[in-house]
Formats: C-alpha cells, sequence, structure tokens
C-alpha cells in the first residue's frame, strides 16, 4: 500500500483495465490479456500495458515472477490491431502517419523493454494464435511455455513491413540465423513441438495446460535467492538496445511505402476463409 | 507409410472429433470450412491438431487455396 500526502493511494497490486488485468499471488504477478477477439494490441491495449510498465517497479518489490498469459480461447495474441492501424492512416496524411506509428512504436518499444529487462524471471504462457506482435510480446519473457494449440508466426512481410515490436533483435538472442529467415521471409507458422524444437519453447504441455505449468514454474522459482536469479538474468539475457532503434527506423521507412497501405487495404478487407495465412 | 485413403479416413474421423461433427456428414470432396462451420483461427486450430497426429510439418502457404479433405489428406500423404 502506498501512502501519499493525499491519503492512501490505490494498491497496485491488481488492476482490472479494458484489455489486460493483474494480480499478485505469493509472489507471483499474473498479467492477463482479455482482449477480443485474440488480443490484438492497438492503442487501448497500449494504454494499459503502460499502466502495468508504470506499476511494475512496485511490483517488483513483493514478487519473484511474472506469468503474461490470455484468458482468450482463440488464442495468445494475434499481433498488432491492423484494423485500427490501417483505419488511423487513412484519416491523416502520410507524412503524419509515419509520424504516428513511430510515436507508437516508441510507446510499446518502451513497455516491452521494461518487461525485458525486470529483474523478475518471466514467464509467457502461451496457446493458440501467437502471432506477430504476439510472439514479440513472448519473446520479451525469459522462458516461453506452450501448450500444444499454440502456433507461431511472423507474417509481416506479406504486408511489407518487419515486425516492429522488437521481434528479430529479441528473435536473434535466442535462436539461430536460419530459424529466423524461416520464420521472417516464408511468413509460415509452426507449431510448439517445431517451437520447442528449435529452442523457443521451453516447455510444451497438454492443451489448456500452459498456465498451470507456467505457476508450477514460478513457484520452483521462488526458491531460488532473487539478487543471484537478476543478476544470472542480466548476464545471459542482455537487452538489444541499439538493434531495436533500428528496428523501429526500419520499420518507419519501410512504412511510408505504398505496398503497406496496399497490404494492409487488402487484409482489412479481406472476406477470405483464411486471412491469416500468406 | 499410411496410404492415402487411411490418411484421409483418419482427418475425417479427427475433424469430426474435435469440431463435434457427425463423422458420417463429412465426405472426402466437401468444402471443409462450409463443413465444419469454421472461421481461420479454428482453421489453424485445425492445422495444428493435423500436424500432432499426423507428425508432419504443413506450410500455411501449401494449404492455400485447399478446401477439401482429400486434397488435405494429398498434401499430409506427400510428408508422410
Amino acid at each position: 500500500m502506498v501512502v501519499t500526502a493525499k491519503g492512501v493511494a490505490p494498491s497496485v497490486e491488481e488492476f482490472k483495465g479494458q484489455t489486460l488485468s493483474w494480480q499478485v499471488n505469493s509472489g507471483i504477478i499474473e498479467l492477463a490479456l482479455y482482449r477480443t477477439p485474440c488480443n490484438e494490441l492497438g492503442s487501448l491495449s497500449l494504454g494499459d500495458l503502460e499502466q502495468f510498465a508504470l506499476a511494475l517497479g512496485q511490483l517488483e518489490n513483493n514478487a519473484h515472477a511474472l506469468i503474461v498469459h490470455s484468458e482468450l480461447k482463440s488464442g495468445f495474441c494475434a499481433g498488432a490491431d491492423l484494423r485500427e492501424l490501417y483505419q488511423r492512416s487513412q484519416a491523416i496524411a502520410k507524412d503524419d502517419a509515419v509520424r504516428q506509428v513511430r510515436d507508437f512504436l516508441e510507446r510499446i518499444h518502451a513497455v516491452l523493454n521494461r518487461i525485458d529487462a525486470s529483474p523478475l524471471t518471466t514467464i509467457a504462457a502461451v496457446h493458440g494464435v501467437t502471432f506477430g506482435g504476439g510472439l514479440e510480446l513472448a519473446l520479451t519473457c525469459d522462458l516461453i511455455i506452450a501448450d500444444k494449440t499454440a502456433r507461431f508466426a511472423f507474417p509481416e512481410l506479406r504486408l511489407g513491413l518487419i515486425p516492429g515490436f522488437g521481434g528479430i533483435p529479441r528473435l536473434k538472442r535466442d535462436v539461430g540465423n536460419a530459424v529466423i529467415r524461416d520464420l521472417l521471409l516464408t511468413g509460415r507458422s509452426f507449431n510448439s513441438t517445431k517451437a520447442q524444437h528449435i529452442g523457443l519453447v521451453s516447455q510444451v504441455v497438454s492443451e489448456g495446460e500452459a498456465l498451470r505449468a507456467a505457476r508450477a514454474t514460478a513457484t520452483q522459482i521462488g526458491k531460488f535467492d532473487r539478487h543471484t536469479a537478476a543478476t544470472a538474468k542480466q548476464f545471459i539475457k542482455p537487452v538489444p538496445y541499439e538493434e531495436l532503434r533500428r528496428e523501429i527506423d526500419i520499420f518507419c521507412d519501410l512504412f511510408s511505402r505504398p505496398t503497406v497501405q496496399a497490404g494492409l487495404k487488402k487484409f482489412v478487407e479481406s472476406t477470405a476463409t483464411q486471412p491469416y495465412l500468406p | 507409410m499410411e496410404t492415402a485413403e487411411k490418411t484421409l479416413d483418419e482427418i475425417l474421423t479427427l475433424a469430426a472429433t474435435h469440431f463435434k461433427v457427425p463423422r458420417e456428414k463429412l465426405s472426402p470432396d466437401e468444402d471443409f470450412f462450409k463443413a465444419l462451420g469454421i472461421d481461420s483461427l479454428q482453421t489453424l486450430d485445425l492445422l495444428t491438431k493435423l500436424e500432432n497426429h499426423f507428425h508432419v510439418e504443413l506450410p500455411d502457404y501449401e494449404l492455400q487455396g485447399v478446401t477439401d479433405f482429400r486434397t488435405l489428406a494429398g498434401k499430409i500423404q506427400a510428408r508422410l
């Protein structure tokens, strides 16, 4: 509880926003996503995530682990809210649209960098669709625990873009370059078994069991000395800040090209039965 | 190695069970989007189920435009 000059401030230990909630139990922070249809990351989600990043400093004082998961059956997160991105970019001049995109990227990078650099041990418990920005969110975590329904993809190239929420620099930190080229250049998705085989996922569990397994892992981590765990993490998982900055620049350069507007239009207006397939 | 007919039969059974549709109502040349009443996210779910069942990898782009069970079985058979 925080006491201010005006009295008792609301506890940061619990929060329920429009797109996500968090709570702390036995030193484990659980960040739950629930924006339908599949936790698309737009301005609403970003606002809630910024609240979380702001509260994280205090939460870290009484916690040893963070679990990020989705309450939706459809999946962990389908990535950026492309409909919002398209509609906003249509309403303003091209230069303003690029500036707006850069601002959004700067803000979401700040949140994801904060989670990435947290001294807590962080776990993404994923299932179903874990695409684009959803995979980028998972990649900020130290461990990814996936159930057998999980599918991973970076489909951005079919829109004429690259992943913009830190995907490539964080993927480079974790897996081999051939895997990155495969994911990025083909845009194909792959399942949790394959994801574990290439080293992206640390545990694969039965359908619906990812959160339970993440809690068990977080409880085990709680037995270790916090300072040692945080020091080890800092040593083995540096945040690639320079490449993350470069990614924003490349994304904004690409976003100004007509190919992107055409790709977004095609996606938004598509009535195809397989719009997620490249 | 499984025969093409066995692969097709297993796909039909798996789809019927997973999406709770009577097996006898599914036929090999039917449009599975219509027969199962599934959307794009559920299609990905089906793809994952098939990969796990047959222990194969099916790149999404190979299934672009595939709408019937028989063609789907052919794609899987080619990777067994």
